[in-house]
Parts: C-alpha cells; sequence; structure tokens
C-alpha cells in the first residue's frame, strides 16, 4: 500500500524538491506557515483586536513573547494573523498575475504581428518601472485597501509573466511537434491550450511560486506607507507602519512582523531554487 | 625517443571512471588517429595530454603521459602552462565557438607568440599575418582586423590552427577540427593538416570519428569504445585485416563509391553512457560474436608486433 | 560606428517618450478626487470653483489638454503645482539633485561591490566562500528595503549614534540610505556577474585560451570579466530607473527629499501637474538607463556592433 503510494507520488517530478536538505527544511517551513496562517485562530494566544492600554509597548516576555504594540495588543497574536494576510493576499495577487500574464503573453507569442508589438511595448516599458512605483501609482487611482493593494500587485508583476509566457511560446512555436499538429489540421486555440500553454506552464509557474515572495515584500511595502490592510486588520506591513512611531521606544513592534517576512520570503526562493533543480528547467526560467 | 607515449591512462570525474586503459605512441611526423563514436572518450584523451582535464573537475588517475622524454602527469601548473601552446597546440571541435567573440582575431593569436615567443607586439603581428598566409588565408593583413563573427567556420578554424602553430609547437591535438564545417571545407582543412604535418615535421593526433579520414591520412590509428581502447595498429594493418569485431564494423560503416549492391552496414546499438558499461568486454551487448566469457571477464590488450586488440575471439588469431 | 548606432537609438527615444506621455497623461487623469477641493476656501460659491477649473485648463476635453501639456513641457514648462503653488518645473529641480546624488552613489556601490563579490563567489565555486556570498545575494534580494531602513536606524543612528537619523544635511546622512539601496543592489549585481561567470566558463574558447598556456588570472581579467559584463551591464541600466524611483521607500523612512518623496506627497495631494511631471522625469531616467545600457553594450560588443548597422 505504501508502496504503491510512493508510486503514485513519484509520478510528481515537483515532489523531488523536497529531496534536498535545503528544500525540505525550506518547503516544512512553508508548510507550517500556511498551516499556522489557516489555524490562525485556534493558536493565538490573545485576541489580535483586544486593546489594553495599560500594558502598551510591552517588551517580549511572558505572556506576550514577542512585546506588544502601542495599544498593548499581543504582537505575536498579530503577527500569526497577519501571515493570513500577507500569504492570501500575495497568492491571490500573483494568481491573477500568471493567469492574465499567461494569456497575454500566449497571444502575442502566437499571433505575433502589431499586435505582440504593442502589447511588448507595453509590457516592457513597465517592466522598466519599480514594482512599487507601479503598485503604488494604481493605488492612488483606486484608493488604499486589499483588494487594490491585490489588484497593484497583481498589475506590478504582470508583465514579469507576459514576457516570460511570450519567450516560451516563441521558443516552443518552432518546433516541430507544433509544426506537425498545425499541418495535421489542427486550430490555433487547439494549438495554443492543449500543446502550447502545458509546455509553457512549469517554468511560469515555479516563477509565479518566487513571485509571491516578491509579493509579499510588496503588500508589506504598501502596508508600512499606510495604503495596505486598513486597521484594526493585522498585516505585517499595516503593522510595521503604525510601529514607526514607536521606532525608538518599542523596535520590537517592528522587529518581528520584519522577521516574519524576511524569513517567508527567504523559504520561498530557497524552495523555488529547489523546484527549478527539480523540475530541471533553468534555463528556461531565466529568459 | 618518441613524441608522445601514452601507457594505461585512466581518468577519474569525481567518483566515476570515465576512462581507463588507453595506450599509444607516436613518433615525430606521424600522424595518429583516434576514432570512436561519440562518448567513447576521444576527447578526454585529449584533454588528459593538454592537461586540462581540472576544468571539467577531471584527474589522471591511472597510467603516464610522456611527452618528448617530459612525464606530463608530474609537472607543476606553470611547467604545463609553458608546453601548453607552446610545444603542444589544441585545435577545437567548433570553431563558431572557440574564439573570444568580443576580440579581433589577429590579437587573439598574437597571444600565443607574445607568450612563448617573447614576441612584442609588432614582432607578434608580423608573426601572426605571415601564419595567416602560410595557412592560404587570403589578404591576411586585413584578415588580423575581423572579429570571429565577420567570418566564414572554415575561416575560423584555420585562425584556431594559426593560434595552434604560432609558438612552432612539437606536437598538435586536432579534436574532431572538421565535425562543424561543411563537407568541401572538410577536405580542406584535412588536406591542410596532413600539409603542415609534412612541412613542419609535426607529431600530430587527429580525433575524428570518421574512419574515412583516418584511412587518407593517418600513419597509425586507435579504436575506442566506451572509455577504453580496444584497438590499435598501423593504418593499413588496421584496414586489411581488422582484429576487434567492432573495429571491423566501423570499417564497413564507410561509403563506397556509388556502389548500389553493397548496402552500407550500421552497428546496432549505441554507445553506453560511464553509469551502464556493462561488465566483461564493454563491447559484448552489440557484438555479433560474443558468448559467455565476454560477458564475465575484461580482455586484455594482445600484443602482435605492432599491433594489439583487446578481443578474447580477436579475429585472425590462432583459429 | 558606435556614434552612429548611439544616435539612431537617441532618435528612437522620441515615439517612445510620446507614447509614454500619453500614459502618463491618463493615469493621472484617471486619478479620482478632484484636485480643486484641496484649493477651494470653505464657503465658496460655485462661480468660484468654475473660475478656479478654467484657470487651471482643467475644464477643457482631455486631447486639448493633453495638447497643451505637452506644449508646455517641450518649452521646459512643467506647469503650476496645484497644492503647492509653485511652478512644477522648480519642484523638480529642487528635489532631482538629491535623487541624483542617493541614486548615483547607490548606484556606484551597488555596481562596484556587487561586480567583486560576484567574481568572488565564482572564483571560489565548490567552497564556503560561494556559499557565503550566495546567503548574502538570498538576503539581500530578499529583506524588505524600508525594514532595513528601520533597522539601520535602530542600530547605526539610535543605538550607535554614528549617522542622522533623518535628513540630508550633509554627507554623512547619506551613508545610511546608500547602504539600504545598497544592500540590494549589491545582491543583483552579485547574482548576475556570477551567473555570467559561470555561463561564459562554460564556452568552448574558454578552454582554448588555456589551451594556448594563458594564466588564470589572465583568462579571468581578459576574457571572462569581459564577457560576464555584458548581462551585468543591460540590468544595471535597466535599474537607473529603479534606482531613483525605487529610492522610494528610503527617501520616505529617511525623510529625506527627491523625486520619489515629491511623487508620494503629490499622489497623496492629489496634485496632477506634479504627478505628471515627476513621473515623467522618471520614465526619461529610465529611457536614458536603457540608452546608456544599449550603447555601452554595443561598445563592448562587436556582434550588436554589426547587426544594427
Amino acid at each position: 500500500m505504501t508502496l504503491a503510494i510512493l508510486n503514485w507520488l513519484s509520478g510528481f517530478t515537483a515532489l523531488r524538491a523536497f529531496s534536498s536538505a535545503m528544500g525540505m527544511i525550506a518547503g516544512g517551513f512553508l508548510i507550517l506557515l500556511l498551516l499556522v496562517a489557516f489555524f490562525a485562530p485556534w493558536i493565538t494566544p490573545f485576541d489580535v483586536a483586544a486593546q489594553n492600554l495599560a500594558n502598551a509597548n510591552a517588551a517580549p516576555g511572558w505572556p506576550h513573547i514577542m512585546g506588544t504594540d502601542e495599544f498593548g495588543r499581543d504582537v505575536f497574536s498579530r503577527v500569526v494573523y497577519g501571515a493570513r494576510t500577507s500569504l492570501s493576499v500575495s497568492a491571490t495577487a500573483i494568481g491573477i498575475s500568471v493567469s492574465v500574464g499567461m494569456l497575454l503573453g500566449a497571444a502575442a507569442g502566437y499571433f505575433g504581428g502589431m499586435f505582440e508589438r504593442i502589447v511588448m511595448t507595453v509590457v516592457d516599458l513597465t517592466w522598466s518601472f519599480p514594482d512599487i512605483l507601479i503598485a503604488l501609482i494604481f493605488v492612488a487611482i483606486i484608493g488604499p485597501g486589499l483588494t487594490s493593494t491585490t489588484f497593484a500587485i497583481a498589475i506590478a508583476y504582470l508583465a514579469q509573466f507576459t514576457r516570460l509566457t511570450r519567450a516560451q511560446i516563441v521558443r516552443l512555436k518552432n518546433e516541430t511537434f507544433v509544426e506537425a499538429t498545425i499541418n495535421l489540421g489542427a486550430t490555433p486555440a487547439h494549438v495554443v491550450l492543449r500543446h502550447l500553454l502545458p509546455n509553457a506552464l512549469a517554468p511560469v509557474i515555479v516563477v509565479g511560486m518566487l513571485a509571491v515572495g516578491d509579493g509579499i515584500v510588496l503588500e508589506a511595502t504598501l502596508g508600512f506607507f499606510g495604503l495596505g490592510a486598513q486597521p484594526p486588520t493585522p498585516s505585517w506591513g499595516a503593522m510595521m507602519s503604525s510601529g514607526t512611531a514607536q521606532l525608538f521606544i518599542a523596535p520590537w513592534v517592528i522587529i518581528y512582523p520584519g522577521v516574519a517576512v524576511a524569513i517567508t520570503v527567504i523559504a520561498v526562493n530557497l524552495f523555488g531554487d529547489e523546484l527549478v533543480r527539480a523540475l530541471d528547467i533553468r534555463d528556461r526560467v531565466r529568459s | 625517443m618518441s613524441m608522445l607515449r601514452v601507457q594505461g591512462l585512466g581518468v577519474s570525474i569525481a567518483t566515476i571512471s570515465p576512462l581507463s586503459g588507453v595506450s599509444f605512441e607516436l613518433e615525430r611526423g606521424e600522424i595518429i588517429g583516434i576514432v570512436g563514436e561519440s562518448g567513447s572518450g576521444k576527447s578526454l584523451t585529449a584533454m588528459s595530454v593538454m592537461g586540462l582535464l581540472p576544468l571539467i573537475g577531471g584527474q589522471v588517475d591511472h597510467g603516464t603521459i610522456e611527452f618528448d622524454g617530459i612525464e606530463l602527469t608530474s609537472i607543476s601548473e606553470t611547467e604545463y602552462r609553458r608546453l601548453r601552446g607552446g610545444r603542444i597546440g589544441l585545435i577545437t571541435q567548433n570553431p563558431m565557438t572557440s574564439l573570444d567573440p568580443l576580440k579581433k582575431i589577429g590579437p587573439q593569436v598574437d597571444d600565443v607568440s607574445r607568450l612563448h615567443l617573447d614576441h612584442d607586439k609588432s614582432q607578434a603581428k608580423a608573426r601572426t599575418i605571415e601564419l595567416l598566409g602560410d595557412l592560404r588565408i587570403p589578404e591576411p593583413a586585413s584578415i588580423y582586423h575581423l572579429y570571429p563573427h565577420q567570418m566564414s567556420g572554415g575561416m575560423k578554424q584555420r585562425i584556431v590552427i594559426a593560434m595552434a602553430l604560432a609558438a612552432d609547437p612539437d606536437l598538435l591535438i586536432a579534436d574532431e577540427p572538421t565535425t562543424a564545417l561543411d563537407v568541401t571545407v572538410q577536405a580542406q582543412i584535412i588536406r591542410l593538416l596532413g600539409d603542415l604535418v609534412k612541412q613542419r615535421n609535426l607529431s600530430l593526433v587527429l580525433i575524428t570519428h570518421d574512419m574515412s579520414v583516418v584511412a587518407q591520412t593517418c600513419d597509425k590509428v586507435m579504436v575506442m569504445y566506451a572509455g577504453t581502447a580496444i584497438e590499435r595498429g598501423r593504418v593499413q594493418d588496421i584496414f586489411n585485416s581488422p582484429r576487434h569485431p567492432y573495429t571491423k564494423a566501423l570499417i564497413g560503416c564507410i561509403p563506397h563509391g556509388l556502389s548500389k549492391t553493397v548496402r552500407l552496414k550500421g552497428i546496432e546499438g549505441t554507445v553506453p553512457g560511464v553509469a551502464q558499461y556493462p561488465s566483461g568486454c564493454r563491447f559484448h551487448p552489440r557484438c555479433g560474436l560474443a558468448e559467455d566469457i565476454c560477458k564475465q571477464t575484461v580482455p586484455v590488450f594482445e600484443t602482435t608486433g605492432n599491433r594489439a586488440a583487446a578481443c578474447h575471439f580477436a579475429l585472425g588469431t590462432a583459429q | 560606428m558606435i556614434l552612429k548606432y548611439s544616435i539612431q537609438r537617441l532618435l528612437m527615444i522620441i515615439p517612445v517618450s510620446l507614447a509614454i506621455s500619453v500614459v502618463i497623461f491618463l493615469i493621472v487623469h484617471l486619478l479620482p478626487g478632484d484636485p480643486i477641493d484641496n484649493l477651494i476656501r470653505v464657503g465658496s460659491s460655485p462661480e468660484d470653483r468654475i473660475a478656479l477649473t478654467a484657470k487651471y485648463g482643467l475644464d477643457r476635453p482631455l486631447i486639448t489638454q493633453y495638447f497643451l501639456w505637452i506644449g508646455q513641457i517641450m518649452t521646459g514648462d512643467f506647469g503650476q503645482a496645484i497644492v503647492l503653488r509653485r511652478p512644477v518645473a522648480d519642484l523638480i529641480a529642487q528635489n532631482l539633485p538629491y535623487s541624483l546624488q542617493l541614486g548615483g552613489l547607490a548606484f556606484l556601490f551597488s555596481s562596484i561591490v556587487g561586480i567583486i563579490l560576484g567574481v568572488i563567489a565564482w572564483a571560489s565555486r565548490n567552497t564556503w566562500g560561494e556559499q557565503l556570498v550566495k546567503g548574502f545575494i538570498l538576503l539581500g534580494s530578499t529583506v524588505p528595503g524600508f525594514w532595513l531602513a528601520l533597522l539601520m536606524i535602530l542600530l547605526f543612528a539610535v543605538n550607535l549614534g554614528w549617522f542622522p537619523v533623518s535628513g540630508a544635511r550633509d554627507w554623512t546622512a547619506l551613508v545610511l540610505p546608500v547602504l539600504t539601496i545598497g544592500f540590494g543592489g549589491i545582491a543583483l549585481v552579485a547574482r548576475v556577474t556570477r551567473v555570467a561567470l559561470l555561463d561564459v566558463g562554460k564556452q568552448d574558447f574558454i578552454t582554448l585560451l588555456h589551451a594556448k598556456g594563458l594564466s588564470r588570472t589572465a583568462i579571468l581579467f581578459k576574457h571572462l570579466i569581459p564577457h560576464a559584463l555584458l548581462p551585468v551591464v543591460t540590468i544595471l541600466a535597466l535599474r537607473i530607473g529603479w534606482i531613483l524611483g525605487g529610492a522610494v521607500t528610503v527617501e520616505f523612512v529617511f525623510g529625506r527629499p527627491g523625486l520619489g518623496s515629491l511623487l508620494i506627497r503629490a499622489l497623496g495631494q492629489r496634485d496632477y501637474p506634479v504627478v505628471q511631471g515627476s513621473l515623467l522625469m522618471l520614465a526619461l531616467a529610465v529611457m536614458i538607463g536603457t540608452l546608456i545600457g544599449d550603447i555601452a553594450q554595443a561598445a563592448m560588443d562587436p556582434r550588436i556592433r554589426e547587426a544594427t548597422k
């Protein structure tokens, strides 16, 4: 039985990312983080919103292992809840970005011509602008909040996935098997959806996974500018934003969410590297 | 004294041993052909003689390489560097990628004589231009200032040859010098190499997978298969009466004229990778004459006069 | 040949700039909220409002507004800031030097240290030296800039008191911002350099250089590094815009003036002309960066010069 399961699992090349020590640690951490985010209400020792002004800006100790903020709220509980916000916002945003980017990139790469030139000009233009600027401008247009943060992040990384998908499609388009399919009378839609996109999928998904890390940083940065999650919703960026005022008296309010961001993003990157190795797509990820 | 004498050469890269049991000898003015399919260890042999194995993370772990009386496996890197380019020239497989694309070709050739003959800039340039002329390159003085991407493959290969010759070496190693070129250019380059050996009294190790090239140009030949040498001897002897079944099969692969009656023979199967070397004789899974002993025992080189073959059923012997 | 190529590339900037100006103009007019709200005194009459709107040309059709705006820009007139009530050109002129100073220093710092680190990582491959640099690259490319800036302030400004917490009074105020941007920049440059060196090292011509008898050092400095610099230069040039505009967070945390802070403030106040002007300047910086990168590439690589003749 176990053998059958192992056999079935070995079909998933991606799982080989767990085979190295590094992949195991990083992947294990990410799974743990997802569980923590999901079970946040059962894990947190304190109510995230409960204020206790008498115990404001308390240094880390017991029972507040990460201290309290200026309203006396438990920093640990807020960091745990913040994982929910940061992970879901970033993952949703990158999900949107990957889907739209793949469609745009595939269309540009497949149809070519004027359509491709226009798409790629706009894409190259936004690509050379810092992601934070693009997100800031977008949030300025539709106003602050978690929804606009999600869309802002999606737009900031759209160019990356459009470029990547187009590069894959252009590379694949000239391969013999695609030519053969077309010669056999397949429609363009069939070729793109059944042959080109599935083949282009692996690198785009892996880069998407890596981008979730960038998305977390961008979410934190927007939150830090006060444009992301609005109080009292806890998010890593928003916590640091309100913590700036107490930087000199309660630095832990800023340090712990920052450490959470840093460790998460590092884990995402390490695991992403292992995925790239497991799927053997180093050359395709780079273009 | 031989120009080059290799005995029992073995190479290891990390934990694998992709090359073992390679021996051959080469006199001044002679050409030896090393033949075999891709992956048979021809290039590793060349890299071993050049002392360039560290570039791919390998090292010589068995045997000796003696060049003009110098034991190459025990000299220092500094001494080796003086020999490389100075007394041993290398010609690589793909001229398209063998020159630095960011630098003009002239100065790339100059490097060699400046390094090994202590030439100054203008002496080196004069020598390069003269050399390019010797190699039948038209208008060498203007060619000197071109970039690699502005030249054809055949031209580039002549530049690579010029680089190998620039310090008047005693030994040339040409690793599949024509594989990447057009058929018409291939013949020119092979003829050029043959002429150079005669004019300059050089020794040449010519690595190729083309038996007909060996037949036309070489004095001696060594046949390799799956990381080891399986037969060697003088060209006439080997072609007239090959003793190893693999050699015989290779010769059977050479096309002869426009004959319609004789079908070209291929060799069934492929060369095994380093990780899957079979036990016993490495050729036995593809060999028509194989018997049980071939699966169990590694055949030893059996030397008869000038020639040697590693086969339990060496053709044309006792039976 | 380089000159001809440069002029060609320079001319290509004109249509691209026009396209960008349209995009920027449209973005700015998509911003919600009426800037007049910020201007008008409480209790003014509707007539006052109309007069004020007309004064800033906000009552005309978009197309007319665009051509008026672009025409003015050609003459160096970026319009009048609505909230700050000063010429936008003045505001830009006031803030640009700070951005150039910070961006320029951070750029130099990142490229020099990054290339050196990349070469060290390559030269010490398969040893702990490589792991060390790889660890730094990972940290530098993942830690959020604003958080690093806050930590720097805590450590070097508050606890050690070596540098001022904020402002832009003298050179000491530049140290922490340059270090903050440099941290990420160095990681980026080191990563690209290392990967490029590994790629070039595998090529046939490197084997042949060894076969010529050249020493490892000569091969590294005369052949490997020039090749590895090609992608590094491309990335660096692309990042000129990133460094100027991306300094937003660092400028914000350190309370420094600069194009980024100007833009952030204007976005908050819905000050159209200032947003337009500063975005345009940043776009220009991005384009100039790309242009410099292309020209540098052509200067270094004969194949590119040839291809565009």
